[in-house]
């Protein structure tokens, strides 16, 4: 534990005695990589070949003409392999995997598109993997549970506590203890506890470093504003990292406003003055806790924004109101992924649809001259059967009815 | 304190019993009750753990306990007082066990004074590495209490030596890698990890994960002072009940 990892008071390496040596080796390993030239030219070469890099920046028109303001631009993370920003992380970590020796990858993940991720990283480079997902979150995300068992991942569903993304990361670590010496945890987000959220917004800078350059080949100009949703914050991380020293850009994270901030049923941690700073599964930041330390129920549409801690880094931007938080509830959630998809014909994921509600709020009042850049960090195809519930779509429910009828027969 | 402690019970027994309860499971009634039969059954020392929602250093069977504890309507405040009742009562010396988060959010020199109040000697605290824990060793000093330190398997003799400049009280071992509760190898390997534990740190050894028999027990005699009994105690209780806990416990020692 030679670096402790701060960001201003947040981050640090609250670890049990057990993995502190596997921390150093990790580390130890990161820092080798990052100093070695090739690494970031091997990353970017197999990003580029097996998972679409760099994503486009595609100018929204339609919704442009609709809000009447500064023009819309949308960084494509959809596009990337496996439909989300997930995979940048993901594939970096396992080239860092190789560089250990170590052949067994183990996540956690919320939202199923870490877990989908790994399971594919693990399948190209040879990997057994084992995925940790919350019961609550099985049930919602079946079809992500169904391509990762398909890829060759054990799917561990966790009965524990909320049986939602902090129960996932619990069990993974409980995992690791045990499992060291051949696996790697790889974390999906750029929280836990130092180097992960450095490791993991390294590997998602390439957001970031491809739209800053994008947007000024399409625009000639910085965008006035960036806007990401914010669930452990690694989409976020990954987009802001492009733009953090422009300092006339304005950096927006969305997090997950749930029922609404007034009902206390959400996942607003640095938006809502429901949380508080303490120190849980190994670092140092606002969680969404009582009085005693003891972790609240969150509530998000969103699988994937449904956490109770947030990235230390981001937790520091807001402390140095680098970065603006704003929180987006469900029904708008829903409300600005169907005039996005009726729009401009993308279709974000819940969790980048918050993202999408802020910018809708604000781009209006923006001068037309302006740009802003909206980070579409995962497709929304995964999310069909809770899109549908939202639109109460009779058709898709009888076709479902049918599927069942169909299966029952056999 | 509590090194003179041990090593005046050393001088009457090769071994000596820590064992541990979840306060509040399944009800703060039966802690009480917990604590009544395993000081009957001669334990030396105890370890009262304050429940957490993220319990990350803790296998399947506590976890649960600590969930139980919490779904009941446990509150710091409930450990604490129930803690101070049991210092007052009992002549053995008792330990907080507990995640870093309770203590930071109280405020840790509260937390600590908290704990001075309420008798108790000493504190573990997993998720507390010393590189973090500056104002908690500060606190804990000038209380007088002990913060307990863990050496594991995989600690190098170089960070043992750094983790004794900072333990007070004794060490604590952990068998093995992995979680709390399941079952250790006590083989010629664990043989060859205590001697390193030994050569790092004068004060006494106490090991914990996976001891949960008799014959456990047997094999760390001449090895440590302190043999930890911890998710044992909690099956033999889900299954049989606090009475039979006392029987196992005194059953894991000849007299």
């Amino acid at each position: 534990m030679k670096e402790r990892g701060y960001f201003g008071p947040f981050g640090g390496a609250y670890l049990p005695e057990i993995l502190v040596g596997t921390f150093d080796e990790f580390e130890a390993a990161f820092e080798a990589a990052r100093a070695d030239p090739s690494f970031w030219r091997d990353y970017e070469a197999l990003m580029g070949n097996y998972s679409c890099r760099p994503t486009p920046l595609t100018y929204a028109e339609n919704l442009t003409h609709h809000f009447g303001g500064a023009r819309i631009y949308v960084k494509r993370e959809d596009l990337n392999h496996t439909g989300a920003h997930k995979a940048n992380n993901v594939m970096g970590q396992g080239l860092l995997v190789r560089r250990m020796g170590k052949h067994r990858v183990i996540a956690e993940t919320g939202a199923g598109q870490h877990g989908v991720a790994t399971a594919t990283m693990a399948a190209k480079f040879g990997f057994e993997c084992t995925i940790y997902m919350g019961a609550v979150d099985v049930a919602r995300q079946r079809p992500n549970v169904f391509w990762m068992e398909r890829l060759g991942a054990q799917v561990v569903s966790v009965t524990d506590g909320s049986q939602t993304l902090k129960d996932a990361i619990n069990e993974a670590f409980r995992d690791w203890v045990t499992n060291m010496d051949t696996t790697h945890y790889v974390l999906g987000t750029a929280c836990g506890p130092h180097p992960f959220p450095t490791v993991v917004t390294y590997f998602q800078s390439i957001v970031g470093q491809e739209a800053r350059r994008q947007v000024l080949d399409q625009t000639g100009r910085l965008p006035r504003r960036v806007y990401a949703c914010v669930g452990g914050g690694s989409n976020a991380m990954g987009i802001f990292s492009g733009f953090l020293a422009d300092q006339g850009v304005e950096l927006v994270g969305v997090e997950a406003g749930g029922h609404g901030l007034e009902t206390h049923r959400h996942a607003a941690r640095l938006a809502s003055s429901d949380a508080s700073v303490g120190v849980a599964q190994g670092y140092r930041t606002y969680f969404l806790q009582d009085d005693d330390g003891q972790m609240r129920e969150t509530h998000s549409v969103a699988a994937g924004l449904d956490y109770v801690g947030v990235s230390p880094i981001l937790a520091n931007l807001r402390e140095t109101r680098r970065v603006r938080f704003e929180a987006a509830t469900d029904r708008e959630v829903v409300d600005a992924l169907s005039l996005t998809v009726q729009k401009e014909g993308l279709i974000p994921a819940l969790e980048s649809s918050h993202a999408f509600v802020q910018a809708f709020k604000e781009v209006g009042k923006l001068p037309p001259e302006d740009v802003v850049v909206i980070n579409q960090s995962g497709r929304g195809d995964k999310d069909i059967f809770t899109v549908a519930d939202a639109f109460e779509d009779q058709a898709w429910q009888a076709f479902i009815q049918q599927k069942a009828e169909a299966y029952r027969a056999h | 304190m509590l090194t003179d402690y041990l090593r005046n019970q050393r001088q009457e027994r090769d071994i000596l019993l820590m064992t541990h309860i979840v306060l509040g499971y399944p009800s703060f009634d039966a802690s009480r009750r917990l604590v009544e039969v395993m000081v009957e059954a001669g334990v030396e020392l105890m370890e009262l753990q304050l429940p957490f929602s993220e319990p990350i250093a803790d296998g399947p069977v506590i976890l649960r306990a600590n969930q139980q504890s919490l779904a009941h309507g446990s509150t710091v405040d409930r450990c604490l007082e129930l803690a101070a009742e049991l210092s007052r009562d009992y002549p053995i010396p008792f330990l907080v066990m507990s995640y870093y988060n309770l203590l930071f959010r109280r405020g840790v020199a509260r937390f600590v004074g908290r704990m001075e109040a309420a008798g108790l000697k000493g504190a573990i605290v997993p998720d507390l590495p010393p590189e973090e824990g500056e104002e908690y060793l500060v606190s804990m000093r000038s209380a007088k209490l002990d913060p307990i330190f863990i050496f594991s398997p995989n600690t190098s003799a170089e960070r043992m030596r750094m983790l004794h400049q900072h333990a007070r009280g004794f060490v604590y071992c952990v068998a093995r890698r992995g979680v709390t509760g399941s079952q250790t190898d006590f083989t010629a390997e664990l043989d060859r990890y205590l001697a390193r534990c030994r050569a790092a740190t004068d004060l006494p050894l106490a090991l914990g994960f996976g001891v949960q028999s008799r014959a456990d027990v047997d094999a760390l005699r001449g090895k440590v002072d302190i043999a930890v009994v911890g998710s044992e105690t909690l099956r033999v209780l889900d299954a049989r009940g606090v009475e039979a806990v006392g029987s196992f416990v005194a059953g894991l020692r000849a007299s």
